[in-house]
Order: C-alpha cells, then sequence, then structure tokens
C-alpha cells in the first residue's frame, strides 16, 4: 500500500465514574476504597477548601501574601495521591495544597511560607514532598530524575508530579515526557487542566483537542478523566501507579477540572471570563458530589459533616493561631538568609552576613 | 605518573570515581557510544554500563533537569553539555532549582550534580562553539563555577566537583584539551574547590587568570623574566566562584601592581568582580590602576579573526609592561 494509516499505540480514553449528581455512572468502574480511606478523604477534602477560604481571608486582611487557591481542584489533587505510598514523591506546582495535605503537611507551614517566611519550606524527615515550584512546567524534569534515582536502584516506588493546562505549552515539560519515555521512568504526570491559564483559556493555550495527547507523542500513554470525580481521578492514578511499579513506565492523566477561584490572589478573573462559565462548573465541582456519594453509600449524614465542619474550624484557627505566633517568633532571623546556600558558608558570605549583622545589632540598639 | 592530556585527565578522573562510587552517573549527548565528542567520556559505557552512562535525548533542559532530580534521589550525575554555548537552553533549570534546592528545602534536599561543558576559542569552530560565558553561573548565589587549566588540575578538580555536595559547573578549556601533555599522579588526588593556587612566585607584578588564558599569562611572566628582569607573580584562580579573594590579595599587598587575563567580554566578566574585591581590600596597596585584558564587549567573531579577538601572550605582555612603567 503506497499510503495507508499508520496504527499508532495509544489513543485516549475518557473516564468518569460519578455523574455531576454524585451518582455512579457504571458501578463496574467504582474503585474499591476502604470504607476509612474514603472517609478521610472527605475530611482533607473539607479541610482543604475550608483552609483555603480561611487564607484567602488572611491574604484580603493583609496576614499573609499572595497564594494561588486550590478551589475546585480538590478531586484532581487527592485521587492522585490517595492510593499512593508515602514512600513515593511528590513534585508539585504551586497549588497542590489539597494533595499537601494529604500527604501530611500542616497547615502552619502553608501559613508561614506564604506569610513570607522559608521557614515554613522546612521538610519533615522522612516526607517525599519537593517544595513549591513556582516556575511554570520546570519540576516535571524533576520528576523524571528522581524516578530514574529509584529505578536504578531496583525499588519499586514511584513520582507523580503535578502540573497545569499552561504547562503544556512549555518546552521543558515536552522533554520530561520525552525523557521519561525512552528511560521508561516510574513517572505520573498529572495535568491539572483547569481551564484558565491566568487570563489565558484553554482554547488559546494549544490547537489539540486533547492535553493528555500531548504525551502520546512522547510515546507515553495517556488518558482523560473527570478531574471533579475523586473516584474516577482515583481509579486513574491507581492504573498509573500499577503500570510504574511493574516496571512498564510513565502514564499521563489529564484532570479535567476548573479552577473557581482566581489564579493568584494578586488577580482579578473577572476581568477575563464570565460568571455564568463560573456557576456552570460550580455546579460539578468535586466536594458535593463526593458527599452524596459517601451518604448514599450510608457513610455519612449531614450531622457527620457537621460535626467535621467544627472539628476542622478548630483545627485550621489552631493552626493559624500557631502560624502567627511563630511568625513572630521568627521576626528578627533575618540572618537566616545566608543559611542553606552552600554546604558550607564561603569567606564572602560570612563577611556580607557579619554585615548585615552589624546593621542589625545597630538597628536594634537605636530601638533600645 | 603519567603524562596526560587534559581530555585524558579528565577522562580518569570519571573512571577513577566511577568505579570508586556506584551513585556516580553520565549523562549527556553522544557521551556514551561515542565517548563524547571530545572523547572525554571513552570508555565509560563499556565498562560501567548503559544504567550509569547515557546517551540522552536531545534537550539540553532535559539534560539538567533530570539531573536534578537524580541528584536529590541519592545519585551524583555528572551532565555533559556538549558545547557551553548550548547550555543557556537549560539556564532555567540551573538557575531557578539546582542553584536554589537546597535554600529553598532549608537543607533537606541538595544537588549534588556536576554540570560538564567545553568553553573557550581558539579551535577554528562554528558559531556558539568558542564563547566564554563564566560570568552567568558565577553571578547565581547557589552555584559553585570551575575552570582548570591544566591536565593535572583537570582531574584533581574534577573529582572534588563530583564528591562536592553542591552543584559545580565545570568548563574545561576546550583549547587546552590536547595542547599539552603533563605528569598527572598515579595516586589519586583532590584539589579544594574555591581555593585560587599561586603558579609562579614573583614580587614586581600580580598576574591573575585563569582557565586556557593561563598559557599566554604564564608565557608572558617567563618573557618578562627573560627580556625584563621582572619577577611577576601568576595565580590561577581555578575556582570562579566561591571567589578565593585571600590569595589575590595577600599577593596585590606585596606586588602593588595587578594585571588581570580572562578570555571573556570585559564588562561583567569575572576580572570585574576581581578589581572589586581588590578596591575593597588592597585599596591603599595599589600602585598603579589595574589592568584588564579581556576579551572585547562583543561576539567572539568566527575562527578568521578570532586571533586578533583573544588575549594573546603579546597582548599580556603589553599590558603588563605599562603596568610596570607607571609611576606609584
Amino acid at each position: 500500500m503506497p499510503r495507508e494509516v499508520v496504527d499508532l499505540p495509544y489513543q485516549v480514553h475518557y473516564l468518569s465514574i460519578l455523574d455531576e449528581d454524585g451518582n455512579l455512572l457504571d458501578e463496574d468502574l467504582e474503585p474499591d476504597i476502604p470504607e476509612e480511606r474514603l472517609l478521610r478523604l472527605h475530611r482533607v477534602m473539607l479541610q482543604a477548601r475550608r483552609f483555603d477560604e480561611r487564607m484567602l481571608q488572611l491574604q484580603r486582611q493583609g496576614r499573609i501574601g499572595t497564594f494561588a487557591p486550590v478551589k475546585g481542584q480538590e478531586a484532581a489533587q487527592m485521587g492522585i495521591v490517595a492510593p499512593l505510598r508515602d514512600s513515593d514523591w511528590m513534585v508539585p506546582s504551586f497549588r497542590e495544597q489539597a494533595a499537601s495535605l494529604w500527604r501530611g503537611q500542616s497547615m502552619e507551614s502553608f501559613l508561614l511560607v506564604y506569610g513570607g517566611f522559608y521557614q515554613g519550606n522546612e521538610i519533615p524527615e522522612g516526607t517525599r514532598n519537593l517544595p513549591v515550584a513556582v516556575p511554570v512546567g520546570t519540576q516535571p524534569l524533576h520528576a523524571v530524575g528522581l524516578a530514574y534515582g529509584i529505578k536504578y536502584r531496583g525499588e519499586d516506588d514511584l513520582v507523580v508530579t503535578f502540573f497545569g493546562d499552561g504547562a503544556t505549552s512549555e518546552g521543558d515539560f515536552h522533554e520530561a515526557l520525552n525523557y521519561a519515555g525512552v528511560w521508561k521512568t516510574p513517572t505520573i504526570f498529572v495535568c491539572q487542566n483547569n481551564q484558565w491559564a491566568i487570563s489565558v483559556p484553554r482554547s488559546e493555550q494549544t490547537s489539540s483537542k486533547t492535553l493528555a495527547q500531548k504525551a502520546l507523542g512522547q510515546g507515553v500513554p495517556a488518558l482523560q478523566v473527570d478531574g471533579n470525580d475523586i473516584l474516577a481521578v482515583y481509579a486513574a492514578a491507581e492504573e498509573a501507579a500499577e503500570r510504574a511499579r511493574a516496571g512498564d513506565g510513565p502514564t499521563m492523566i489529564e484532570c479535567i477540572t476548573y479552577r473557581l477561584s482566581m489564579h493568584t490572589t494578586a488577580d482579578d478573573p473577572k476581568r477575563y471570563r464570565d460568571e455564568d462559565e463560573v456557576e456552570k462548573w460550580e455546579k460539578r465541582e468535586p466536594l458535593p458530589r463526593f458527599q452524596t456519594y459517601l451518604k448514599k453509600k450510608g457513610l455519612l449524614s449531614d450531622e457527620d459533616i457537621a460535626q467535621t465542619e467544627e472539628e476542622i474550624k478548630a483545627e485550621i484557627q489552631e493552626a493559624v493561631d500557631a502560624a502567627e505566633k511563630r511568625m513572630k517568633e521568627l521576626e528578627g532571623e533575618e540572618l537566616t538568609m545566608f543559611d542553606h546556600m552552600y554546604a558550607e558558608m564561603p569567606p564572602y558570605l560570612k563577611e556580607q552576613r557579619e554585615e548585615l549583622a552589624d546593621e542589625l545589632g545597630a538597628k536594634e540598639g537605636s530601638d533600645g | 605518573m603519567a603524562k596526560m592530556t587534559m581530555v585524558d585527565a579528565l577522562n580518569t578522573a570519571l573512571h577513577e570515581e566511577m568505579e570508586r562510587d556506584e551513585s556516580v552517573v553520565v549523562l549527556g549527548e553522544d557521551v556514551a557510544v561515542d565517548g563524547g565528542v571530545f572523547r572525554v567520556t571513552e570508555g565509560l559505557l563499556e565498562k560501567y554500563g548503559e544504567a550509569r552512562v547515557m546517551d540522552t535525548p536531545l534537550a539540553e533542559a532535559g539534560i539538567v533537569g533530570t539531573s536534578i532530580g537524580m541528584a536529590i534521589s541519592g545519585l551524583r550525575p555528572v551532565a555533559e553539555i556538549q558545547f557551553s554555548g548550548f547550555s543557556y537552553l537549560a539556564f532555567q533549570q540551573l538557575e531557578a532549582h539546582a542553584a536554589r534546592m537546597r535554600w529553598r528545602s532549608r537543607g533537606a534536599y541538595t544537588v549534588p550534580m556536576v554540570l560538564r561543558t567545553p568553553y573557550s576559542g581558539g579551535v577554528r569552530a562554528l558559531e556558539h562553539h568558542s564563547e566564554s560565558r563564566e560570568a552567568y553561573w558565577a553571578h547565581t548565589p547557589g552555584l559553585k563555577m570551575v575552570i582548570p587549566s591544566t591536565p593535572r588540575n583537570a582531574r584533581a578538580l574534577l573529582l572534588s566537583a563530583i564528591r562536592d555536595p553542591d552543584p559545580v559547573i565545570f568548563y574545561e578549556p576546550k583549547s587546552v584539551y590536547r595542547a599539552f601533555r603533563e605528569e598527572v599522579p598515579e595516586e589519586e588526588e583532590t584539589w579544594p574547590l574555591g581555593k585560587a593556587e599561586i603558579v609562579r612566585e614573583g614580587s614586581d607584578i600580580t598576574m591573575i587568570s585563569y582557565g586556557a588564558m593561563m598559557r599566554p599569562t604564564l608565557e608572558a611572566a617567563e618573557r618578562l623574566q627573560e627580556e625584563d628582569g621582572v619577577e611577576a607573580e601568576v595565580i590561577d584562580i581555578l575556582t570562579i566562584s566561591p571567589l578565593d579573594h585571600e590569595t589575590f590579595v595577600q599577593s596585590v599587598k606585596k606586588t602593588g601592581r595587578v594585571v588581570l587575563v580572562h578570555e571573556a567580554p570585559r564588562s561583567f566578566g569575572p576580572g570585574a568582580e576581581i578589581v572589586a574585591r581588590l578596591v575593597e581590600k588592597a585599596f591603599w596597596y595599589l600602585e598603579a590602576p589595574i589592568r584588564r585584558v579581556t576579551g572585547y564587549d562583543v561576539v567572539i567573531p568566527l575562527f578568521a579573526y578570532e586571533k586578533a579577538y583573544l588575549p594573546s601572550a603579546d597582548r599580556v605582555l603589553g599590558a603588563t609592561r605599562e603596568t610596570l612603567e607607571i609611576e606609584s
């Protein structure tokens, strides 16, 4: 045949398990999640939502600085990390508060970082979460390198990395997929397609029909899921994790979701998108859908939810109090800016540190 | 003792360190089967296998970005960018992540990687194959920037760079790669990073250089002695960052006169930082203005005019004589 269709190895599947009202679309697809884990997922999802609201309030009051709210994307994050192990690595972008809370990061640490104190980035012993990466699309390469290290040592852990729809236009993202494909690393690439890269809509980001298919070009299998359906996200992550641990290499998961809030607190989405669109997506948002599902399963009641809300409220207040106390204590610790630049501080850096120490000392003196 | 070229010496260092430490891996374009376009990585694939010696896809940000991840995971990647003129594709990875991961994670995650890459002119190459942009990396807090000048120090510094707990940009002067042979000790030898070397003692003037420019600088110093009876002290910086100013400050306190030589463009080049430190720390000892003999602030020309761009022994000698003639 002089001209024929090339048979490409992968297609893009779209997976959804819960409908917009929280009903199972297909009972056979329902992932087998232990009850205890389902309830913890609900609890952390609710916590992520309320914490997000509280952070926004604190930001508006000037008590913390700029941050990127997670509202609406909780399922797309937690469904991914829930089936993973603590010994797996997570390589986040800058909006993964829900995934990070699931993996044990404290609310206090977020408040410190967004309050301007890098001490919030201190990594608790034994956790395997890289700190937030701000330059868009650069961190998936780290996930591939980490996964190479795991493979090199013959371990069966994996690495998950998060990024957004905008990141799929970045060169480093494509390089990461390509390297992962060639090296067959145990990496899960998770695109949270929240439809907006600040003010640029998904339709203007790329002319490709799905973002998932970008992985196919690098020989990496990919699927699309309803990112506001935690069961679909969970099922996709389990499948990708199984492939990774079996030595069959990377997977990309495109979670179709929506950024219900602003890009960051410095942004006003009313300048570029219609409220109608936001309202449409509010109907599909992940929290009530998951709650309905749990209620139908008989695992959750309105009373339970009310009680959990109360507990979370108190926990958040505790975290805010602790963070504000710590921030007070850390005022005056400016000299720590010289720490951790190198394993050993070079002599000229010691001189610069002395310079600042003298200045701060003098200031202290004049205040006193 | 064996007489080696710099290529042999670097290759020896890589063999030694891969033999000693299983966490060392080598990656880059054409480094495995082909042994590197300059043959610096020759024989590594055969000896250590494809899990440790990797021909990567042609993507520089990928080479560096994956090396960062490998380093965090506990490996010691030695990445090669084929020519430093192509390293800018990885600039973001180096500046935003390699240099900052220790700081950002408050010491929890570190990036003990080496980025080896050839720099320098004088080999009749194409555009983008001859430049000297060490200042970019030296200007980035969190990176170390090392440039050897001879086979012996290249081997010793590469071993130290691989063992260093921080990311090291290791520029290899390709005009020195096969230019001459030097005795390299049989037994393992490491040199500390962040330490300059006095390669020739003298009390009349201090000549400071590094990398490929050490040869014209040393030649000028020899001719000064033979023709003028002047004893120049010659300092090889070796580590551009963290810069060891103590060595040259002490020398200038003795000589009072300074000539600086590098082939990187003059403005904002490493020489500018050296001058600034001398002004801060040895100003009252200076007997004449400090003279910079450097590349010009232009794109290094294609090879027909390259000679006129690169500092030569004659140019260094001329500048040194002029500096010596100034009355204090």
